[in-house]
């Protein structure tokens, strides 16, 4: 790999990591798990001047849920660590869903969470997750903290709303109206390809009750979609095979794909819909079967 | 008192490879592991467009940056008459564009400097006028009245066509559709596919001034070849040229032709007067260096009412990208295409053949095709399973009926070849019992039932391996045989040394067994070199599956050539005459007193202490092979599947193998060389194709786009054997390399399309995308042509 020349740096503190940011004035990237910026800098696609390495900064690396039922992953969690998490397994069943279908074994070893969601890869999972579940982005600048909602996080295509100048410290996943549910399904030509699509579910109940839900899809617009319609039409009843049609053929109208070598634009949307179908359907056999 | 041949690491032992020992370890040495003092480095620009006139590069900016040492463009070359070079199928390739450039990845200018960093910066700083032509993509645009020319530097090429060719019996074919109770026509494409070894290509040329000595380090299938076309190429003295290739990290006949950018390093080397390296990039390798395949067929059968096979008429045509650069034997133009259909007992066979000329990268013979005999076998089992499905025949039954029998050798195929063993119907029999396929059909109609889609797929072939005998197969008029050379030292130990390049294959285990087979010298006492023109003999190199058909034989060969020599030594040493001496593995005796002998070892101390009068001192010896036909392995493959309804996608239930290969020498690496293969053939019916948008821009030009499968996604493999032996190979055996790479992949699809069958669809073209799959089911018509490549943007 002989990517351009860059300055390397490698602070040891947040401040420290900010006024590099800031000092780098737009020409800097941070470095995390580097799943994605090692291979695009090889590929000379990107070329910034300095790389801000963060995996010294103490203290990003947790992933906790507090009283309340709030899941806090920090900036250098790796994908491996969410998959192995009996936290998560237990309280997060979306995340729980996504975790082992993230790229491949080797880059869950070192890529991250937070990572993944700065990115706005339109093909990355955790976005999709983020904006089911009414997620947020915790991010640190030299004015100090702020915390920004999943679905406003990300602008475009690679583009987050992030200024040149702060750090996402921290995802932030609220707790549940209620018991989460959830599921993730991706179709992938082979493991670690990029989705030809993926959609990512999060329900909450009470009783048989939806009383919030979120629906995203992966890799079938320019950046990671919304299907609010879809998730709306949920809200405020039980889930009954009609409300789940309802709710997929809405997803499959958000979707906005185009044909490419992993498949035309129609069958992406197919693949919305019965993956949509399905993990609902799911989640309401599960329901039906506990009562 | 007979050694045990096992034991010693003989014919049959499954060896552990000697060779895993530094590969493991991280201590192979690959070309880019060589490092020569002064050494520069090497990186070339490629062309971003598929087709553009240049109108002028500006190459300063680049001989601006400090530790630039050479920029080299076309014109550079043109001035040393080295622009263009000559290629292994008589037509001419770019070395860097002078012109145009003729399809995306094409060399248009090299840098060399202190450091690959340097290189790199270097070539992003040289600029390009370019004025865009159309593209042509595929034959259609190839062959239409008013394409663009793509080779307008050729005289005598007034359009896109690089040849016709045909072979077979036109009349007697003609006659045979004339009396068939049903004719069955299909029509498919093989998609282009790329073999990626994991290691790209690359030179360290080291021309010495003082002594007039060019040394090239690269990574080469053929060293020997490369040697004569760069003495011809180059105009360098043959005895000054050495090849070297090191360990090679996969080639699958990637690493055979000769590539521009190893002619760049050797001219860089000569100018600098210092060691030039190139190392190639995965995007490189993907984009301009030999791929496999890109070949339409319409393929027809002509048929009894009961399947008998009496005729068969195929028309190929195929893409061959910018330059025919195919290595492959001069006498075939489309490789050994016609040996379709060898295993089944067929009176008539006519195939016409065109290739064209397109915007794309060159080549077509590569991927463990043996000369194109994948597309052959392909192409055959598909359409013998649709004709089974057409005439509502089973498919086990309509090979059965069509098979070469077993008593019918040696058979002339019926485009000519002469097989010369086989127990066809054996080896499907093993393989329909080892999946119950009764069983199965039985399973595949109760799950239909319930909305469920199984499907069961077979794939029977033979295939010619070894090219060749010298009759028949030569490159550039260079016959194709091989030859080993093998000393035994005093103490019993022995160097081998072979005119092939292994390069996963084993050899380095696999000779050393054949000399342990043929005189008991253990295969630990034995060391294999390859690759070295200085000093190894002679050979072709290693492709088409031909090295144990030909450079193994040379080991028997050589091997029984000292064996004769130890004879008469054991004869003086044990004082009697030559006719009373026994041989057994390892050992001479007297025939008629048994307890008295000498060992292999002891004849060899003897040969260099005790020699009879008049004998040369010495054991060694090297052999040339010229083998009198090809060897014609047979497998048969059988695949199951499931087929999901809602979404196209099919999951692979079981794969079961039975290969007849001859006599295996080490059954474990065979059964090694076989579940690669299968994985081969699972990674092109399922995932793996390069295609083109519009204007000729590769998609599949790294690993994100090109797919190949890891073992998450690859299927357990349930491997049989039989063993008819080759009667002419001194040792029995067939070649295995490319067997179920040839044979898997039609297995694969004809499982999906028996699961689809109620559908009516007849094909869809590799690969099965679960998209192409699901278009199939649910508008039930075939599926043509590469995937759509973002139509919306075009």
């Amino acid at each position: 790999m002989y990517p351009p020349r860059f300055r390397y740096e490698a602070p040891r503190s947040l401040r420290e990591a900010i006024t590099l940011l800031q000092e780098g004035g737009g020409e800097a990237k941070i470095l995390a798990g580097g799943q994605s910026l090692i291979p695009m800098l090889k590929l000379r696609f990107a070329s910034p001047g300095m790389l801000v390495d963060i995996n010294n900064l103490p203290g990003l690396d947790h992933l906790t849920r507090d009283g309340d039922g709030t899941i806090r992953i920090g900036a250098l969690c790796r994908h491996e660590h969410i998959e192995r998490s009996e936290l998560i397994t237990e309280h997060q069943p979306t995340i729980a869903a996504a975790a082992p279908l993230v790229a491949d074994p080797i880059v869950r070893t070192r890529g991250t969470f937070v990572g993944s969601v700065c990115h706005a890869d339109p093909q990355g999972d955790w976005a999709a997750c983020m904006i089911a579940l009414d997620g947020a982005i915790v991010a640190e600048g030299p004015g100090g903290r702020r915390s920004i909602a999943a679905r406003d996080f990300v602008t475009g295509p690679f583009q987050n709303v992030l200024a040149s100048d702060e750090i996402a410290v921290e995802a932030v996943i609220p707790p549940p109206q209620g018991e989460a549910r959830g599921g993730y399904l991706k179709l992938e030509r082979r493991i670690g390809d990029f989705a030809t699509a993926a959609v990512a579910v999060a329900v909450d109940l009470r009783g048989d009750q939806v009383t919030r839900a979120g629906i995203a899809l992966v890799g079938v617009g320019g950046t990671t979609i919304d299907a609010r319609d879809a998730a709306d039409a949920l809200v405020g009843s039980p889930l009954s095979s009609d409300a789940i049609e309802r709710a997929a053929e809405l997803a499959a109208e958000a979707a906005q794909p185009r044909s490419d070598h992993r498949g035309s634009a129609s069958y992406k949307r197919h693949i919305v819909r019965t993956f949509t179908s399905r993990i609902l359907t799911q989640i309401d056999r599960s329901t039906q079967k506990a009562a | 008192m007979a050694i045990d041949e096992v034991k010693i690491g003989g014919m049959g032992a499954r060896q552990k490879r000697v060779e895993d020992n530094r590969f493991i370890r991280g201590k192979g040495n690959y070309v880019d592991d060589i490092v020569l003092p002064g050494m520069l480095h090497m990186e070339i620009l490629r062309s971003p467009l598929a087709h553009a006139r240049i109108r002028s590069i500006d190459v300063s900016k680049a001989w601006d940056i400090p530790g630039v040492r050479l920029v080299l463009t076309g014109e550079t070359l043109a001035a040393r008459n080295l622009a263009w070079m000559p290629t292994l199928s008589y037509d001419t390739q770019a070395v860097l564009a002078t012109d145009k450039v003729r399809f995306q990845g094409q060399e248009v200018a090299a840098v060399v400097a202190d450091d690959p960093y340097i290189a790199k910066d270097a070539v992003e700083a040289i600029i390009v006028d370019y004025e865009p032509l159309p593209a042509i993509v595929n034959p259609d645009q190839a062959m239409a009245p008013d394409a663009p020319l793509i080779r307008d530097d050729k005289a005598n090429q007034p359009d896109n066509k690089i040849f016709d060719w045909e072979v077979g019996d036109r009349e007697g074919t003609d006659r045979a559709f004339t009396e068939a109770d049903h004719v069955s026509t299909i029509e498919m494409h093989y998609p282009r596919s790329h073999p990626s070894p994991i290691e790209a290509c690359g030179s360290v040329a080291d021309f010495d001034r003082s002594t007039g000595k060019l040394t090239v380090y690269m990574t080469s299938q053929a060293p020997h070849i490369i040697r004569a076309a760069v003495a011809m190429v180059a105009e360098l003295p043959e005895h000054q040229i050495r090849i070297i290739s090191p360990d090679i990290g996969g080639g699958f006949g990637n690493k055979v032709p000769v590539y521009p950018g190893y002619v760049i390093s050797i001219l860089a080397s000569i100018l600098a007067e210092r060691p030039v390296k190139w190392i190639e990039d995965k995007t490189g390798n993907l984009i301009s260096t030999g791929f496999g395949r890109d070949v339409y067929l319409k393929g027809e059968l002509a048929l009894r009412k009961d399947g008998r096979i009496l005729g068969v008429r195929m028309h190929t045509t195929s893409d061959h990208g910018a330059f025919f650069s195919d290595a492959q034997p001069s006498k075939f133009k489309i490789g050994l295409m016609h040996s379709a259909f060898a295993c089944y007992d067929i009176p008539s066979a006519h195939l016409t053949a065109t290739g064209v000329y397109t915007n794309k990268a060159p080549g077509g013979v590569a991927y463990r095709c043996s000369f194109r005999v994948t597309e052959a076998m392909f192409f055959q089992e598909r359409m013998v399973h649709a004709a089974a499905d057409e005439l509502g025949l089973d498919q086990a039954e309509i090979r059965r009926v069509n098979f070469v029998r077993d008593d019918d050798f040696p058979h002339r195929t019926p485009f000519g070849f002469l097989t010369d063993s086989g127990q066809y119907t054996k080896c499907l029999d093993l393989g329909l019992a080892a999946i119950d396929y009764e069983g199965f059909r039985r399973e595949q109609a109760a799950a239909r039932e319930q909305g469920r889609l199984l499907g069961i797929g077979i794939s029977t072939m033979t295939e010619p391996l070894g090219a060749g005998n010298s009759r028949e197969y030569d490159i550039l008029g260079i016959k194709m045989f091989d030859a080993a050379e093998l000393r035994v030292h005093m103490t019993g130990r022995a160097i081998l040394r072979t005119g092939a390049k292994t390069q996963g294959q084993g050899h380095e285990t696999t000779w050393a067994q054949i000399v342990a087979h043929e005189l008991g010298i253990p295969a630990d006492d034995v060391v294999v070199e390859e690759g070295d023109t200085d000093t190894a003999p002679f050979g072709m190199g290693t492709y088409a599956s031909r090295s144990t058909p030909v450079a193994g034989a040379a080991v028997s060969m050589v091997a029984r050539k000292i064996r004769a020599k130890a004879r008469k030594i054991a004869a003086h040493l044990l004082e009697v005459s030559e006719e009373d001496i026994e041989w057994e593995l390892g050992r001479f005796y007297v025939r008629s007193a048994p307890d008295r002998g000498v060992t292999i070892q002891e004849c060899a101390m003897a040969a260099y202490s005790n020699v009879p009068d008049g004998m040369e001192p010495g054991l060694e010896n090297h052999a040339y092979y010229d083998p009198p036909n090809l060897t014609w392995p047979f497998a048969a493959y059988i695949v199951t599947v499931e087929v999901d309804p809602d979404t196209g996608v099919w999951d692979v239930l079981r794969v079961v193998a039975v290969d007849d290969c001859g006599v295996r020498i080490n059954p474990m690496i065979v059964e090694g060389q076989i579940m690669g293969g299968l994985t081969e053939a699972y990674a092109m019916a399922n995932m793996q194709f390069i295609t083109f948008d519009a204007d000729g821009n590769c998609v599949g030009s790294n690993y994100m786009d090109y797919l190949l499968p890891t073992a998450w996604e690859t299927p357990g493999f349930e491997l049989h054997e039989v063993v008819t032996p080759c009667p002419h190979h001194p040792i029995g055996a067939k070649g295995v390399g490319e067997c179920a790479t040839v044979g898997g992949p039609a297995a694969f699809v004809n499982a999906v399309m028996d699961a689809l069958k109620d559908t009516g669809v007849r094909n869809i073209d590799m690969p099965l995308l679960p998209d192409r799959v699901h278009q199939a089911l649910t508008t039930g018509q075939d599926v043509s042509g590469a995937p759509p490549v973002d139509p919306e943007a075009s």
